[in-house]
């Protein structure tokens, strides 16, 4: 067994009350697939005296269709997002994001709030403990240097859940769960631009359920990665359109793998009203790669996945107005 | 720190290829160490560090997980099934049959998790097209057959089970 886990302790509430008073010591986290977590811990990035598994909670487990939008519990496997009836029907974009992650043992496990609390990735973090060592640590974990930039005060490494850009494209909100009682904030609100700290939960915080309203026509999520399965995103676009009379309405880019955090591209409300032509898809095109701009985190050129990014923002825009 | 904070071994009662035990199991013990090292079923294989390859997939209530990301505290109370529990009376099942005479197996690393994932699959749905085979099997990865023989030993399994 890895050194990281030799010593730990699991307890395993029934309750979200019991597992944010659980969480509420120092050294404690939650575990729920663990498809994240327990890589880390094996490796030695990430240390907890207490794990948390909240695997049992049956409230974080439901999913809730309404009318014209969804509640999602954080303890949602995404294999049961993949295969819901009701979310097939009113977020089709949701099943396609989630398809996408890793592989099915992985999906039969991994939950909705393990998705979205991802731990952001670095080809010089998510190495073994000696690869790390022989290379003297960096800036995320034990060293002070960034190889990916030496110059830079932060880390760079990159946000790659696949869920967050389609959600966020979805505008949705979270519910959340401390030992202040619960609050709830925008999908965007959970990110700041930092590899070392990218969620903005207080220690013990739990995400307790995402929702989700539909107010735009026609959604799409596509990622690149290297093989056809298992690989997190290299550039994973989410587009959200509504068109009235053949020019755009609303249109959101939900965009993933690029940046320590997921973001939405900014200043589309500029193309409202617009038709859906070429110049449209080349200033679309600009627009993402100007606002997508990933640092070498990832074996494949930082400059290509911004291209793919960009490109795939575009192909998604034409198919949904076609 | 919390006075409870010190690791501590706990009695693990879980059905492990249709049999009862209970055994005393770290907080922290991985599935795949309890079941290599405590059970002795080491077709359960080791091949990454984490979540790569697929070689420890078992199933866990009839679902496919990786051994290797699952604490085994975690299957109190559930049942555990490993290739080694698909022998009826010391014989191959039909699946492990096809791997055998569809030349499935190379050097065999892969070879239980691609059945136990491939088991998982066929138990959902007992004819599947060769995307769905393959979309069943995508997180097992195999350095010996290219696939091909493995799709076409699931493929004749199921074919088998008419
Ligand atoms: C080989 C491999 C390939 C992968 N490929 C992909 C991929 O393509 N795309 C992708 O998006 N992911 C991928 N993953 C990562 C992972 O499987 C998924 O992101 C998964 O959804 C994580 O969920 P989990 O429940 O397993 O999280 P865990 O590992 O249990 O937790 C992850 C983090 O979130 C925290 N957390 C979990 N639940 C909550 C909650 N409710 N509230 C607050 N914090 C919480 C944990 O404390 C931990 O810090 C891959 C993993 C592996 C091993
Ligand atoms: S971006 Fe820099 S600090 Fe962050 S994980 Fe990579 S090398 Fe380390
Ligand atoms: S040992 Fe490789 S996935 Fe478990
Ligand atoms: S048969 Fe050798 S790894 Fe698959």
């Amino acid at each position: 067994m890895s050194v990281e886990l030799a010593d730990v302790v699991v307890a395993q509430p029934a309750t979200i009350e019991e597992a944010v008073a659980l969480a509420a010591d120092a050294g404690a986290r939650y575990v729920a697939g663990g498809t994240d977590l327990i890589v880390n811990m094996r490796r030695g990035v990430t240390t907890a005296a207490r794990l948390v598994d909240i695997s049992g909670i049956a409230a974080l487990k439901t999913i809730v269709v309404e009318a014209n939008g969804a509640v999602i519990g954080g303890g949602v496997e995404i294999a049961r997002l993949v295969g819901h009836d009701g979310i097939a029907r009113l977020f089709p974009v949701i099943a396609q994001a989630a398809v996408t992650i890793a592989a099915p043992a992985h999906r039969n496990v991994a939950t909705v709030g393990g998705n979205l609390c991802l731990d952001t990735r670095c080809i010089y973090y998510n190495q073994s403990e000696w690869w790390r060592r022989s290379n003297g640590w960096c800036l995320k974990n034990r060293g002070d240097t960034c190889h990916v930039a030496p110059r830079g005060e932060r880390c760079h490494a990159a946000f790659s859940g696949d869920l967050a850009p389609a959600l966020l494209a979805l505008d949705a909100e979270v519910e959340i769960a401390g030992s202040a009682g619960r609050r709830r904030m925008p999908l965007r609100d959970l990110y700041v631009e930092d590899g070392k700290a990218h969620l903005t939960l207080a220690p013990g915080e739990l995400l307790v359920c995402v929702r989700v309203t539909r107010k735009m026509d026609a959604f799409a999520y596509e990622k690149i990665r290297q093989r056809g399965a298992i690989d997190y995103p290299l550039a994973g676009v989410a587009v959200g359109l509504t068109m009235r009379e053949r020019r755009i309405a609303d249109l959101r880019i939900g965009l993933t793998g690029l940046a320590s955090y997921p973001f939405l591209a900014a200043g589309l409300e500029n193309l409202v009203g617009r038709e859906v032509d070429d110049d449209l898809l080349k200033e679309i095109d600009r627009a993402v790669q100007r606002q997508a701009q990933p640092m070498r985190t990832t074996l494949a050129a930082a400059h290509y996945r911004r291209l793919a990014a960009a490109a795939v923002a575009r192909r998604l825009v034409a198919r949904l107005a076609a | 720190m919390h006075g409870s904070a010190r690791p501590r071994k706990r009695l693990l009662r879980v059905e492990i290829n249709g049999r009862w035990r209970e055994d005393a199991v770290l907080d922290g013990a991985l599935l795949v160490d309890y079941l290599r090292e405590t059970v002795r079923l080491t077709s359960v294989k080791t091949g990454c560090d984490g979540g790569e390859c697929g070689a420890c997939t078992v199933l866990l209530d009839g679902v496919a997980v990786s051994a290797c990301l699952t604490l085994a505290v975690r299957c109190e109370g559930r049942s555990v099934e490993t290739v080694e529990g698909l022998l009826k009376q010391g014989r191959p099942s039909r699946l492990q049959q096809a791997f055998h005479e569809r030349l499935g197996a190379q050097c065999g690393f892969c070879t239980p998790g691609m059945i136990m994932a491939s088991e998982a699959l066929l138990r959902r749905n007992p004819h599947p097209s060769d995307d769905e085979i393959r979309a069943a099997l995508a997180g097992n990865l195999c350095r010996c057959t290219g696939y091909v023989k493995i799709i076409e030993s699931v493929k004749a399994a199921s074919e088998a089970s008419s």
